[in-house]
């Protein structure tokens, strides 16, 4: 270990995280290794240990036979001072090496409020922050992630950008670009080159057009660039790679226990999701196989909790015989389960009391809307009499408290709708009333909002977001009506949300805000002790933009997106289509009821969905 | 077989990982070893294990003693490679045994220090140390469980010796290892306080060895 970091790290808060060494870690002998990859999180050791994705393809990669893919996390503040003053660059937790030292250096966008950590990352490493300022072939620098469905805010600063789910286009691009250093190709070479791999959008082949008013007006194709880049995704995941001998880490993490993905996609459909469109269609993996990456995984950890992970479990049709399964292995070793997202409508009392028998959490649900209409207008669907019931059931069976997740802000919401909110917790209270088997510990029901914030590739990808102001009236609102002790109200802050509808449907000229903003001091976005909304503020500002005309404009259905160029499986006519739907409030059947053909199918080989 | 005691070695990267988080170590590598582990009954059961004496952040140590509980026999020559197999880089077990003694008769604690200096370390450096550190009292200011006081901490050191080598001084301690407890830290936090011109630019500590108060070796 370099000295100089030995130094730092006894004045640093929590230095486990910095030194990796962990269980499990893969470490390779240089001398076979080809390709090195810094596979790098723009958030905390904490955060980034805990998902995942990262975790997938860290084996995936490593799988590959002559690279060796290292994690690389954002240090925290006090860390980062100490680096800056000493200057020591970020380096790899494998190997310890500077991130300068790698062939390849990926990050994962999950969310967009990382974005300044991605910048900060590349300065720390001593990387050039823009693609046009590296002109070798060496480091390629590139990001896949679910924020790459609009890859434009980061254009400028990516190689490229890989759509979709990284297993298998991952290893080909690094194929390529071995063969690209083998033969000692020009970087645009290379760059043409993975092009044509597939799912792979290179952002210096596209050039934004605008209009007098600075309207996007045409993101133009330059030769050897695709017309539209499609996502790829893993048609068999029943049978595709999934990392049972996960790294254990040694100081304690977010999600510190086995995650098994039960499936990917969702059948639902909610037209605010933009998870629920752009991880289409559904597939799954068997219960069978899913008990037995349990058990190894639990073997080969010493966790002693699973979490079962999709976007909605309920709708995993393996379900009891994955419960029974796992339950089966390990109530008799102290091992509890978990299972996060169940739906409140086919909320299953079985499994929730074989659940409870190990070990009781608390229970949440989302209905997202108060209203039945406004439900049906975002297609959540969800009804009241199932939540209540869902409810009576859990007080029945002894819960005590129970959280429930609202936005404000949602299009076509009216005051009615909001005043639904409250009616609806009132609801839940009475239920625990009459039905609770135990009322002397009391009751806690938690009601949450955020601000709603529309989505790249989602049916409201051209609606506008309500104003801070009115959302922040829009909370009055709620609160005013929600008067019960039992009931808490808990709204988050819209600055964090405004930014987030900036960034998330951002050109490629927000990347200069994200630049200034950084340039400014910007860095863990996602951390309330770093984030600085005004900051941001004189950001856009300063490059002459302006956040509203991102976050509260509405588009027209011929204005040209962003990520117009990006096809994430759903045709953008099936989107305008549900965002029709959604005005007149008419909800569309699930993927299992009826296909409503939305195009997700033709990624699949054999071009059928499953459900 | 029930109360069962492990030797073990904490170093390199490994010296990060802070007591509780080694428990936690611990605890997930006995179930991945599949060894009997026993825990606590009741609600909300923990596993049997406690540190004889915990090593604090940052500090490296050959000589790390456990104690825990198994509920069923096992083969104990085979357990040092069982665990250690499956524990994180820089921790390895060296024995585990029936223990003779309790952990309350452990009483000295050898500690090898690394004080390094940027700018060199003299012999003459060196003996400026010894000298420090066999005054007759070393009265430091400290914080303890209540609050800040006064105390002495030469009668917690038992041995001391140095030697300059390149850009460090090495020292060999021994110093007390419960009641009082002296964490070989403040011997830096000494010369802060007491000789601020020899303090060194970084100092790394390495537990060599256990002692009861006769100073056989403790096991
Ligand atoms: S093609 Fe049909 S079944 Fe498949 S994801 Fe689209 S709507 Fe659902």
């Amino acid at each position: 270990m370099d000295e100089r970091l030995q130094r730092i790290l006894p004045r640093v808060q929590k230095p486990a995280r910095y030194v990796g060494g962990e269980y499990n870690q893969i470490i390779k002998d240089k001398a076979e290794v080809r390709l090195r990859m810094a596979f790098c999180f723009p958030d905390t050791y904490e955060i980034g240990m805990s998902n995942l994705g990262m975790r997938i393809l860290y084996g995936c990669l490593n799988d590959l036979p002559g690279v060796w893919c290292e994690r690389v996390f954002a240090p925290w503040g006090d860390m980062e001072d100490e680096m800056r003053r000493e200057g020591i660059p970020l380096w790899a937790l494998e190997s310890g090496d500077p991130v300068s030292d790698f062939d390849v250096v990926a990050f994962s966008l999950g969310y967009e409020m990382a974005y300044t950590n991605v910048l900060n990352m590349l300065d720390l490493s001593g990387i050039p922050l823009r693609s046009a300022d590296r002109p070798g072939l060496r480091p390629l620098v590139f990001a896949g992630g679910t924020s790459c469905c609009n890859p434009e805010p980061l254009a400028d600063f990516m190689d490229l950008m890989v759509l979709g789910e990284g297993e298998e286009i991952d290893a080909e691009l690094l194929k390529l670009y071995q063969t690209a250093l083998d033969e000692d190709w020009s970087k645009q070479q290379f760059l043409l080159e993975a092009a044509k791999l597939g799912g792979v959008y290179v952002p210096s082949l596209y050039e934004p057009v605008y209009d007098e008013n600075g309207l996007l007006i045409e993101m133009r194709a330059l030769p050897g660039a695709p017309e539209t880049v499609t996502k790829r995704i893993i048609s068999d995941f029943d049978s595709s790679y999934f990392p049972v001998e996960p790294i254990v880490p040694s100081t304690e993490i977010v999600h510190d226990r086995v995650t098994l993905e039960l499936f990917r996609g969702c059948i639902r459909g909610c037209r605010f999701c933009q998870a629920g469109y752009v991880y289409r269609p559904v597939r799954s993996r068997s219960a069978e196989k899913l008990v037995q990456q349990g058990v190894e995984s639990v073997k080969n950890t010493g966790y002693q909790q699973i979490s079962l992970s999709s976007l909605s479990s309920s709708d995993y049709r393996g379900l009891p015989d994955l419960c029974d399964g796992l339950l089966d292995y390990g109530e008799a070793r102290g091992i509890s389960l978990a299972l996060p997202s169940l739906r409140a409508d086919n909320f299953s009392m079985d499994i929730m009391q074989r659940i409870q028998k190990v070990r009781r959490s608390g229970l949440t649900f989302a209905p997202e809307a108060g209203s039945q209409r406004l439900r049906d207008a975002i297609n959540k669907n969800v009804c009241e009499a199932d939540l209540l019931e869902s409810c009576r059931v859990a007080f029945a069976g002894g819960w005590n408290g129970v959280k429930l997740y609202f936005m404000l802000g949602l299009p076509t919401e009216t005051d009615e709708d909001i005043v639904a909110i409250a009616e609806l917790a009132t609801k839940v209270l009475h239920c625990w009333k009459q039905h609770a088997s135990n009322k002397s510990r009391g009751v806690r029901i938690t009601v949450s909002t955020s601000c709603f914030v529309p989505k790249p590739h989602t049916p409201f990808q051209w609606e506008a977001q309500v104003s801070m102001e009115e959302y922040k009236r829009r909370v009055r609102l709620l609160r005013e009506t929600m008067t019960a002790k039992a009931i808490t109200y808990n709204w988050h802050d819209p600055e964090t949300s405004y930014l987030e509808a900036a960034l998330s449907r951002g050109d490629r000229r927000v990347g200069n805000a994200i630049e200034a903003a950084w340039r400014s001091g910007a860095k863990m976005d996602s951390w309330s002790e770093f984030f600085s909304f005004e900051r941001w503020m004189q950001a856009f500002e300063s490059c002459g933009l302006d956040p509203a005309f991102y976050a509260t404009r509405e588009r027209t259905q011929d204005e040209v997106l962003p990520w117009s160029r990006v096809d994430m499986g759903v045709r953008a006519d099936v989107l305008w289509q549900e965002r029709e739907r959604s005005r007149a409030a008419t909800i569309t059947p699930d993927c299992r009821e009826k296909c409503s053909a939305c195009g997700a199918a033709c990624l699949l080989k054999g071009g059928k969905c499953d459900g | 077989m029930d109360k069962l005691r492990l030797l073990f070695e904490k170093t390199g990267r490994a010296v990060y990982i802070s007591h509780l988080d080694l428990m936690r170590t611990m605890q997930r590598a006995f179930l991945r070893a599949e060894l009997p582990l026993r825990y606590s009954e009741g609600f909300n059961p923990h596993a049997q294990i406690s540190m004889l004496l915990p090593l604090p952040l940052g500090q490296e140590s050959v000589c790390e003693l456990m104690d825990f509980r198994v509920y069923a026999d096992c083969d104990l020559a085979a357990m040092p490679a069982q665990l250690s197999a499956v524990l994180p880089e820089g921790i390895a077990v060296r024995s585990a045994y029936e223990p003779l003694r309790k952990g309350r008769d452990l009483k000295w604690l050898r500690v090898r220090g690394r004080f390094i200096y940027d700018n060199g370390a003299t012999q003459a450096l060196a003996e400026k140390l010894a000298q420090f550190y066999s005054r007759e009292s070393i009265v430091i200011l400290r914080r303890t469980k209540r609050g800040e006081g006064e105390s002495d901490i030469r009668p917690a050191i038992r041995e001391f010796s140095v030697q300059a080598q390149g850009s460090e001084v090495l020292l060999d301690a021994v110093v007390s290892a419960q009641e009082p407890t002296l964490n070989p830290e403040l011997l830096v936090s000494a010369l802060r306080q007491l000789a601020p011109e020899l303090v060194p630019d970084a100092a790394y500590f390495r537990r060599t060895a256990v002692y009861d108060a006769e100073m056989q070796e403790f096991r």
